[in-house]
């Protein structure tokens, strides 16, 4: 098998191919030319690292990813199984209701299972999420993410995935997070919950102009 | 242009623009033509940033000057404009209720529409005049703005944004603190050139957001140690700005747009430019930059917006034009896009 481009993300250049029979997804976080070459060698290992580890630490989670074949810490490339299934981003709005529903509350619910094991994705998005035909969600990308049980920090992920789904799938956004957090609330204890989420509105009342967003 | 009606009388519009340092004024027409382009900028003290009260006496010292000269310059006579457009929010809200207050008056005293105005909204149509972008990612970074934008279903959607300070502040807050002259923008580009060792200090980013407060102390502990100042600069330019470019290539390749349209008062910023560009060609997008003319705060850019939203129907009774000092650019509604 040739080995094709398969996405030219905004962090790394993926390729499809074979790892002995198995299929591959070959993810290099190339150079980026625009950056010091310091600051880049920096941010492209540590996030290569993190990501092998975080993948691996995130399934011990029972959160579906992708498995880790290789770490090539030099070149800042992993080699990771390839998940057949769609990018829950152009799925989205061919969903009904209740599947939306449902995906929903299963994205809530791996989000709950990431931080209750001290886990913080860092870039939730429908993007970095794939719904396989087994109707599993795995979450990939995992370049940003970090061990933290501080709500902030948990706070911040949640923030993030509000944020994806006003500007992305702004039609659909108020009731998808809503069953997100119901999803949540199964793994996280109540109190803890409230206390998170009292923290995205604090984390959002921070940013500019926020005076009017809750009106 | 698309206009709703047949019209033999082309649209003069004055634009009023007092959302923080700047009173400015201007005409637009409604065919895109800038007639005039007047401001006046008021300076804080050394080491100081902006006193809202100081910078509203500074408005309301030059207001009828900043307009006459808008006028004069445009070669239109008072009675020649159409529609009054003023900048509504957000800023600091001494300095916009001048700016409001002579629009009312204007407007009552000629009996034409007044049509209020979001700032950061005025920033992108002000670039999307200027570059003739259809369907742009807009990366707005300003004194009072740090955000990545999309169109989408009749608003600007926010895809990133800073989580705590601007790169406008972060650059103001720096200078002033070391005694660099303000705005500090320039003076921190300025001082980077100078510059080539790479000092370590957070880079921050969350998703498609960055949040630059960490980075601002990190580095004033770092001057307080004596390190060179010209380093520094460098430093704080490379990593504050690989942190947005960083969101920007990210927001790029989850929204796939085609077009990337730099727009604000930091979008003057060689560097910031030339990064934006390179992420631009990988994304295989085309990179615009506002008019440079048009990147700081001024009254054509309010101008230009009244035409727009006045082709909408959009004004506001005198009774209700109270200014929105928060008002969030994903908050306002857009008939003109779609």
């Amino acid at each position: 098998m040739k080995i094709t481009l398969y996405k030219r993300g905004a962090e790394a250049d993926l390729y499809l191919d074979e790892w002995y029979d198995r299929k591959v997804i070959i993810k290099i976080r190339v150079p980026k030319s625009y950056r010091h070459p310091k600051l880049d060698l920096k941010l492209r290992t540590s996030r290569t690292i993190r990501e092998a580890e975080i993948l691996h630490e995130a399934k011990k989670a029972s959160v579906p990813t992708p498995t880790i074949y290789f770490v090539d810490e030099k070149e800042a490339k992993l080699v990771i199984e390839y998940i057949e299934g769609i990018r829950i981003k152009e799925h989205f709005e061919k969903l009904n209701h209740v599947e939306l529903n449902r995906i929903c509350k299963d994205i809530g619910i791996k989000i709950g299972l990431l931080h209750k094991s001290g886990l913080i994705h860092g870039d939730l998005t429908t993007s970095n999420m794939i719904l396989t035909r087994e109707q599993k969600i795995f979450l990939i990308d995992f370049g940003l993410s970090f061990h933290s049980q501080d709500n902030e920090d948990r706070g911040t992920d949640i923030h993030l995935m509000k944020r994806a789904l006003d500007s992305t799938h702004y039609e659909s956004a108020k009731g998808c997070m809503k069953s997100i957090i119901n999803g949540y609330a199964k793994i996280m204890k109540r109190g803890l919950m409230r206390k998170i989420l009292d923290r995205v509105k604090e984390i959002e009342d921070r940013g500019r102009y926020s005076g009017e967003r809750h009106t | 242009m698309m206009k709703p009606m047949k019209r033999v009388k082309q649209l003069n519009c004055l634009g009023i623009e007092s959302t923080a340092h700047t009173f400015g004024a201007s005409i637009v027409i409604d065919n895109g033509e800038i007639c005039s382009d007047v401001r006046e900028i008021y300076i804080p003290h050394k080491g100081r940033g902006i006193h809202p009260s100081e910078a509203a006496q500074h408005h309301n010292n030059k207001a009828q000057s900043v307009i006459l000269k808008a006028l004069q310059s445009a070669g239109k006579n008072v009675n020649d404009i159409d529609i009054i457009a003023f900048s509504c929010g957000p800023g600091l809200g001494p300095c916009l209720r001048v700016g409001a207050t002579v629009a009312r008056a204007l407007a009552t005293y000629l009996n034409k529409p007044l049509v209020p105005i979001n700032h950061a909204l005025a920033h992108i149509e002000i670039g999307i005049l200027t570059t003739n972008v259809e369907d742009p990612l807009v990366v707005l970074v300003s004194g009072g703005h740090t955000a990545i934008s999309a169109f989408g279903g009749k608003r600007w959607r926010i895809y990133g944004e800073t989580e705590d300070i601007t790169l406008g502040n972060l650059f103001d807050m720096f200078a002033r603190a070391t005694e660099l002259a303000t705005p500090g923008g320039p003076e921190v580009e300025k001082m980077a050139a100078k510059g080539c060792k790479l000092i370590d200090l957070p880079y921050t980013v969350k998703g498609n957001d960055v949040a630059y407060s960490g980075l601002l102390s990190a580095a004033l502990r770092e001057y307080k140690k004596g390190t060179p100042l010209e380093d520094l600069c460098f430093s704080l330019q490379e990593i504050a700005f690989s942190m947005m470019v960083e969101a920007t290539e990210r927001s790029l390749a989850h929204t796939e747009k085609k077009e990337l349209l730099l727009t604000g008062g930091v979008a003057a910023n060689k560097k910031f430019q030339l990064m934006l560009e390179s992420i631009s060609r990988q994304q295989n997008a085309d990179f615009h930059v506002v008019d440079v003319k048009y990147t700081g705060d001024s009254g054509v850019q309010i101008a230009w917006n009244g035409i727009l939203a006045f082709q909408k129907g959009i004004t506001v009774k005198i009774d209700d034009s109270i200014v929105k000092p928060r008002w969030r650019l994903d908050q306002v509604d857009i008939s003109w896009r779609s």
